[in-house]
Parts: C-alpha cells; structure tokens; sequence
C-alpha cells in the first residue's frame, strides 16, 4: 500500500494491532482463566487479596484427579464421541447426496430445495424440544444415548448438506462429464470421480458435524437426566454445579480440556468451511 | 469410425432456442468444425452429440444408429474439454486409464493401450505425474491421450486450445491437425476462432443463433459466402459490405486496393474515398475509409500488403478500385447471396 | 479387435437400472430423497406437534388431549414473565446483533493485513464459538462470581472501585442483562468475524487499487466502497447471528437462569423452564411458538438476500 510509510499509514497499522489485541484478550481470557483456575489450589482461589491472574501459591493436580475419579467426566467423553460417531456416520450417508443432488442434479428445482433444507435448520431446538421429548418418551428412548443419536441429525444434515452443496457446487463440470463420456453412469462418476474429489470438503464437514454435536445442550438437557449418560457440554455444568458448593477447579479442567483440542482441530479447517458456507449462499 | 448426423436437432432453454433445428451429417473420417459467435449454440449441439445434453426434438445418429436417448458412456465417443477436465486426484496413467476401467478391460490389454497412446502424442515420460504438475500444453496431450486410448467412433472437441497462449496454440494446432489425420478418426470441433477453422477443418459449419448458416470447406465458406453473416463473420478484417435498397455488394479487403495497383485490362469498379485512419500491422496495412460519389457515405476497409507502398495519409480523397469478378452480392431483406447483376 | 463386442454389451444395462442412474429426473429425487424424509420425520413432524400441542391441554402427567382453541396463547399473553420475555427477547437479540456486526467488521478489517502469528491469534480469537458453549459460559460463570470475581478485582486494583462497592455482575437487573450479553458477543463474534473477513477478501484488489487512484480517503473507501460489497454475507452473518440470538438459551440457562427477577428471562429459557420443569406442555408450547414469527422474518430475509446475491 503506498500509504505504509506515512504517519496516516503507521496509525492505521497501530488501530489494527489495537483492535487485534483488545478482542484477542476478550476471546481467549476465559480459556486462559479456566487453565489458571485447573492448577490453583482451593486456598489460592477463595483468597481475595490474592492476585487472581497469578499463581500464589504452588500448582496443584487436585482438581484434576477430582474430575477424573470422582466424577463421570471420562464416562462422559466417551458418550460425547459415541454419539459424535454415530451421528456423523448418518449425516455423511444422507447429507452427500442430498448435496450433490442440489448442487448438480436438479437445476432450479435443487436451488430452491437447497434454499428450503437450510432453513428448517434456521428451526431451532427451542421449538421443537417439549414435541421431541414426548416422542422420545413414547419410543422409550429417554435417557438414552439413542435418541440423541436420533434427534441430532435433524440439524446436522441441513446444516453439512448446505456446507456440502457448496463444495459440489465449485467441482468444476467438466470433470463429471468427461467420467460420463469415459464410460460410467451419472452415479458413477459421482461416486468415482466427485467423491474423491471433495475429500477435504467432506473432512471438513466430518469436524463441524463433531463440533455441533459437541455444542449441543438443549436435547442433552431435556432428554438425559441420569449422570452416567450425560454428554460433557452437559454433565460438566449439571453435575459440577449442583448444589451450593461449586468446585471451580474442577469445573474450570473440565471446561479447558473438552474446548481447546477440539477448536485447534477446528482452526485447520476453517477457511474451507467458510468458503462452502458461503459459495453455497451466493453463487447460485 | 462412423458418421455422425443430427436430424431436425432442436434445443429450448426455456424460451430461447438455443439450437434451431440442425441437419448436419459428417463424412467418413472427417474433420468437421463447428464455428460461430459465443452464444451460437455450437457447444449446445457438440453437448447433445455427446449426450451431455437431451435435444428438446430430432435426433442424433452415430454410425447408422440413433443414440438420442442412449447415456453419453454408451455412444463410443471421446471428448476433450475447454478446461481438459484432467481428473485432479489420479496421476496421468489413471486418467489415461479411466476410461478403459470403466469398461472393465482386462489389465494386460489397458498398459498396451496406455502406452500406445502415450507415446502417440509424445507425453510417456509424464505418467506419474498429477495434472497440477504439467504444463497446459502436456495437459493438452493428455486429455487427447485419454479420449484416444479407446478408440472411440468420434472424438469431440470443444474450443480445447483456447486455454494454451498465443505461441503454443500455433503449433498446438499443428500438432492436432497431424495427429488427427493420423487416425482419421471422425471429428467435430468446437471454436469461435476462424483461424483455428480454415486452418484445420476439412469443412466449416458456420452457425449462428442456433442454426448453420453454411456448411462448405474453408474455401467455399470464405469465397463464397450464403449469406452477410457468414461474410462478415470469416476475414480479418471482416468483409466490406455496401448495402442500398435494391442490393448488398460484399468484397474483401484485400480486394478492395489504390486504383493504380491495378492494370489496365481488368474489369474494375473504382470507388472514391476519403482516408480516416490508417492502422499498420507489420506484414499489412488497414486504410480505414468513407466510400465517396455514386456509392457514396459507407464506411470501407481495404488491406494493403506491405509491398504495395502507395502514399496516403488521414484526410486525403484517394482513388481505390475492386475487381468485378469479386463482387458478392446479397440480398439486402434476406441476407441470402444472390445472383450477379449490374451496379 | 475387441472393443466393438465390448461396446455392444456395455450399452445393455444402460436400458435398465444404469437408465436409471442416468436420468437426473430420477436420480435427483432418489439421491435427496433419503435426506428430506429424515427432516420431515424429526423436524417437520414434531413442528406439527408444537402446533398442536399449543391448542390442546396436554400436560406432563396427563396424557389425554383436548381441543382448547387458542387458551393457552392468551393464558400465556396475559402473564407479566411473558411479557418481559418479549421485551427481553427483543432487547438481548438486537443489542447483542449490532454489537456483534459492529466489532466483527473492525476486527475483519484489521485482520486482512497479514502479520507473523496470525494462525495462532486465529486460534484464539476462533476459541468461544468452537468450545462447547455451555462449557464456555461455566468459565464466564466463574468469572462473573459474586464474591470472587476476577473483574471486580481488577477494577479495585485501578482503583475505579472500593472492597465494598464490588459488583453483582449477575445478581442486578441491568448488569446481569449486561453481562449476558456480553457472553452472547463474546460467543458468536468469532464466527461473524471468520464469514465477514472470508467476504472481504473476495473483493478483487483491482477494486481497492482503483478507488485508491481515484483519491478516496479511508472513511470514503471504507463507507462506500468495502461495506457495500460485503453487505450480502454482512447480512448472511447477521440473519444467522440473529437466529442464534432469538433461540439460543444456553447462555442466559447457564448464567442466570431468567433471574434476577426475570429481568433476562428470554422465551426461549421461559419455555423450558414452563413446558419441561415446570411440567405444562402445552403452555410451554405455546411460548415456543411465539418464537415462530421472528424466526420467519428472518427466513425472508435470508431468502431476499440468497435472492440479490444470486444477480451478482
């Protein structure tokens, strides 16, 4: 830029960096206090003289151990991936062609369509929990993994199908069609040539499906109520927070290690997710 | 081998016709160019030959059978893309491959067709490569190399050196030409470049908004065009056209030169004009001119080779003459040519 | 030779099933088929539910239905709770969009420069949205704690505040409206940020070169230049930001639970605690359902934009 040098130019740098730093501080704080809070020791903690952002007093494993033996908290994680798995093995079976018929096959039709599928994800659990839980209750699925593993693919497959419609839909044409003159069916050359193709694209809708699941805390709240079946986003605060005494340690660990791997995996797959969520609601 | 007709082939996209009803057979062998403005329908009726797009009536017939309603696998033809349509994830050996796999030849059989092809079109030392890797004319190779391995009835091409720069699609070009007559496998290619068409067609289709205007080879569609399209369409610069109530007078520019570059003996028309601009190219010279007098008022190009030296300059009246053997005359409602007759 | 057979017998199953597979006439509706009936099964039908159950007396422990007309919409309309709800719904979800917009095209636009650690700040900035949120709110929880806040002891450590005068932050009406929020922002700037900075850089740079040499200043570049050609996804983010905001309860279930004084109950947390805790489906329902017509607001918007964005 031909302003770089000048005094203009060195503020404009300046306001960007302040603007950085001021929400960087704002996103990351709570982590950073979630990770201090999981090695301080109780007495550290309820001191208020104490400085807070430091550790005063010697790092603990306390709070660690609490979270691992006396809590479900492995229990938990465990039925947080086994839920993941299953759901994203049942989107990825219905959300992939669904997405490739919208992108290719249906023309017109498919747009609209496509338009229709990503609003019923716009429909959100809040309306749709108290008929859901008595449909749960009529299959006899309540506080059971199962019915998570039903109900959440009814947001996860319009949210990956519109993300996996954009994918398809930067597949350049040409490539299809030559598979198709190359001898295979209109199928064929999805399953042949577009399918492995949109690898990363599927990947990437493999770890947003994850993370929604991850985030989900309406469904988990109205249909789990016994604690060995409790996903994290929801046995953490339930459990942890029951009663009066709030164990901060723990709960702080908790939170610090179900967030942080999951949205470094996240980070390596963003800009993909963004250009298909995009291309997939302005190129028509 | 095979010829491919098109029969009555109409094309609607929504209202528009994008093809008008085509009748076109190729020879036996043929390399037959499918030439036009963008938006004439020439890819839209390349698509329906392959089988990439359903006619919306007519029909399309490959060596004798109708394949209209057949899938684009099941009609022995080969295609190469605008883009080349390389598939990104397997190296040049799979691509090659690809179709003969989906044929579900025997592995022995594909490596002997792999490697013929591969060495045909000079690119055996590319195979393990991916197409990111190669450059666009190697990619260019290799998307000829996949529609040749099977040795399909047809091959179609559509505008495949518009990707290459101007120095390479010269010898691209050549290269093409060569190996086409080299298998004197039937072919219909796609291009909005005249170049390209006079200089490897055995026939040009001229087309425009959905219909063929001419079909002749390229000395026919130049000398002898149906109608103005055509004559305006073919020649750099395109063709002169004088157009009065009663007729259209079409000559070309390079007919169209300074009186005294003619003899005396030939049956000349001259024609007064005022210079308004002149464009040197190297090898020509355009003079840009407004007809003066009887024929007064039309604005004419004349080309002028780099050995005729005559003198001119912006602003001048100057004495240019044409050749009456050269006169193309039109019918000015129509379009269509029509028969000579005196000024 | 042997291709000719081979030709041959490759085009008989194209008549039968690969026909099938050929025609997209069929193969659209077989491929998308699978996906639409699962929506309609666990989105559109308990949809019809929430509808019914909203005119019926169903309750937890009854199981038998009746037909009451619209009762329960009045029964609902006529409460104070509900009424703020409204209020609140309105208030937390406007405020906390603008906010939302706001700071996440400044910070969009200080982050198209590139600068070294840009991944990892990346990193950071992107942790409230990816981190489970009700996880996330635990630590707002923790921070925002009546008796050992970290903010209040900051704040007294600049001296803006004495030992006594500490804040609630979640305890007074306005501060806990504050503070809720604040953690909505915290939590969906991230995701604003990411889609309008993936907007920003699709402005060709031939653009801003050319409204350089035509002399625009930064505001004047900024106001009539940049905003303009990424208002379509700056109205994407925002009707999405939108949708999370009227719906989301998470936030203010972890924080405050409505309280105090249902000062941040939403419809949202009002419909769980009525239809689930409390037990009275049916009014539960019809709270729910008052969400709807907000929500298709914002779908016709969205369709508007999808529509405008299509032109381009």
């Amino acid at each position: 830029m031909a302003a770089e040098g000048t005094a203009k130019g060195r503020a404009g740098r300046a306001g960007s960096y302040g603007i950085i730093a001021l929400f960087t501080i704002f996103s990351a704080f709570p982590f950073y206090w979630m990770l201090i809070t999981t090695f301080k020791s109780t007495p550290d903690l309820l001191k208020r003289g104490n400085n807070p952002f430091l550790l005063n007093e010697p790092p603990t494993l306390e709070h660690l151990k609490v979270l691992f033996h006396d809590t479900l908290f492995g229990q938990w994680i465990w039925n947080t991936l086994f839920v993941g798995v299953l759901v994203v093995a049942i989107t990825l079976l219905l959300a992939v062609p669904a997405g490739y018929a919208l992108a290719r096959v249906m023309g017109r039709t498919g747009e609209h369509l496509g338009i229709g599928i990503f609003l019923t994800y716009l429909v959100p659990p809040t309306l749709l929990f108290i008929p859901m839980s008595r449909i749960i209750g009529d299959l006899g699925l309540q506080d059971s993994l199962w019915s998570l593993v039903l109900v959440y693919p009814s947001f996860t497959i319009p949210f990956s199908t519109w993300l996996l419609m954009g994918f398809f839909k930067a597949i350049p044409k040409d490539l299809e069609e030559a598979a198709m003159i190359d001898g295979l069916s209109r199928f064929g050359a999805f399953v042949k040539v577009v399918i492995p193709i949109s690898v990363a694209g599927i990947l990437t809708t493999v770890i947003f499906t994850l993370t929604l699941v991850m985030q989900e805390f309406v469904y988990a709240i109205t249909f789990i109520t016994a604690v060995r079946n409790m996903t994290v986003s929801v046995g953490v605060p339930t459990f942890l927070v029951h009663g009066d005494v709030y164990f901060w340690g723990s709960l702080m660990a908790g939170c610090f290690i179900s967030s942080v791997p999951v949205a470094l995996l996240y980070n390596f797959f963003v800009d993909r997710f963004v250009t298909g969520f995009t291309m997939g609601a302005v190129k028509g | 081998m095979a010829i491919v007709e098109t029969r009555d082939v109409l094309k609607m996209f929504g209202d528009v016709k994008a093809v008008d009803g085509v009748n076109l057979a190729t020879n036996e062998g043929e390399f037959l160019v499918l030439l036009g403005p963008s938006g004439c329908g020439k890819t839209t009726l390349l698509r329906m030959i392959a089988g990439l797009e359903q006619p919306s009536s007519g029909d399309i017939v490959i060596g004798g059978q109708v394949v209209t309603a057949l899938p684009p696998r099941a009609r022995k033809i080969a295609m190469v893309f605008q883009s080349y349509a390389l598939y990104p994830h397997m190296t040049v050996a799979k691509n090659i491959a690809f179709p003969l796999k989906a044929q579900g030849m025997a592995r022995e059989e594909q490596g002997k067709r792999i490697e013929k092809s591969a060495s045909m079109l000079g690119i055996g030392h590319l195979l393990h490569r991916k197409p990111r890797e190669l450059s666009g004319g190697e990619r260019q190779r290799v998307a000829l190399a996949r529609a040749l391995v099977r040795e399909p009835a047809v091959f179609l091409l559509d505008e495949p050196l518009s990707n290459l720069d101007a120095k390479l699609r010269t010898s691209a070009r050549d290269e093409l030409q060569q190996f086409q007559r080299q298998v004197a496998t039937t072919t219909i290619y796609v291009t909005h470049d005249q170049v390209e068409a006079m200089g490897l067609g055995h026939r040009i289709a001229v087309m425009d908004a959905g219909r063929v205007r001419q079909l002749g080879t390229p000395q026919e569609v130049y000398h002898n065009p149906a109608d103005t399209f055509v004559a305006t369409f073919l020649g750099s610069p395109p063709m002169n056209l004088i157009e009065t109530p009663e007729y259209s007078l079409g000559f070309r520019p390079e007919n169209f030169l300074p009186r005294e570059v003619y003899g005396k003996g030939d049956a000349l028309l001259s024609l007064p004009c005022r210079v308004t601009r002149l464009e040197y190219l190297g090898s020509d010279r355009l003079v840009y001119a407004v007809t003066e007098g009887k024929l007064g008022g039309h604005r004419v190009i004349s080309k002028l080779p780099s050995n005729i030296s005559v003198f001119m300059q912006p602003g001048e009246r100057h004495e240019f003459a044409l050749p009456e053997k050269e006169f193309k005359f039109f019918d000015p409602h129509t379009g269509l040519r029509a028969a000579p007759r005196a000024l | 030779m042997a291709t000719p057979e081979r030709g041959a017998s490759s085009q008989a199953p194209a008549k039968s099933l690969g026909g099938l597979l050929d025609r997209p006439e069929w193969l659209g509706p077989l491929m998308i088929g699978p996906a639409v009936l699962f929506i309609v099964l666990v989105v559109g039908i308990p949809f019809l539910l929430a509808l019914y159950y909203s005119v019926s007396d169903i309750s937890m422990g009854d199981r038998t239905m009746r037909f009451v007309g619209l009762k329960n919409f009045i029964a609902v309309a006529g409460t104070s709770n509900f009424q703020t709800s409204i209020v609140n719904t309105f208030v937390f979800a406007i405020v906390s969009q603008i906010l939302v917009i706001v700071f996440g095209t400044a910070l969009a636009l200080a982050l198209l420069r590139e600068f070294r650690g840009k991944w990892f700040i990346r990193f950071l900035l992107l942790l409230p949205w990816v981190a489970p949120i009700s996880l996330g709110t635990i630590g707002w929880l923790w921070i925002f704690d009546s008796t050992y806040s970290v903010l209040n002891w900051a704040l007294e450590a600049l001296g803006l505040i004495t030992p006594q005068g500490w804040y609630m932050w979640l305890g007074i009406p306005y501060l806990a409206m504050g503070s809720v929020i604040a953690v909505h922002v915290w939590r969906i700037l991230p995701l604003a940020t990411v889609i309008l900075l993936a907007g920003l850089s699709s402005i060709p740079q031939d653009i801003h070169d050319a409204a350089l040499v035509d002399g625009a200043g930064y505001w004047r570049h900024l106001t009539q230049i940049t905003v303009p050609l990424i208002r379509p996804i700056m109205l994407v983010a925002g009707l999405f930001g939108l949708v999370f905001a009227f719906t989301d309860m998470i936030v203010i279930f972890v924080l405050t639970r409505g309280g105090p004084y249902d000062t941040t109950q939403v419809l949202s947390t009002l419909a769980f605690f009525t239809g689930i805790q409390g037990g009275d489906i049916a009014e539960g329902a019809a709270i729910a359902l008052f969400l709807f017509p907000m929500l298709l607001a914002v779908a016709i918007g969205f369709l508007r934009v999808a529509r405008r964005a299509e032109v381009v």
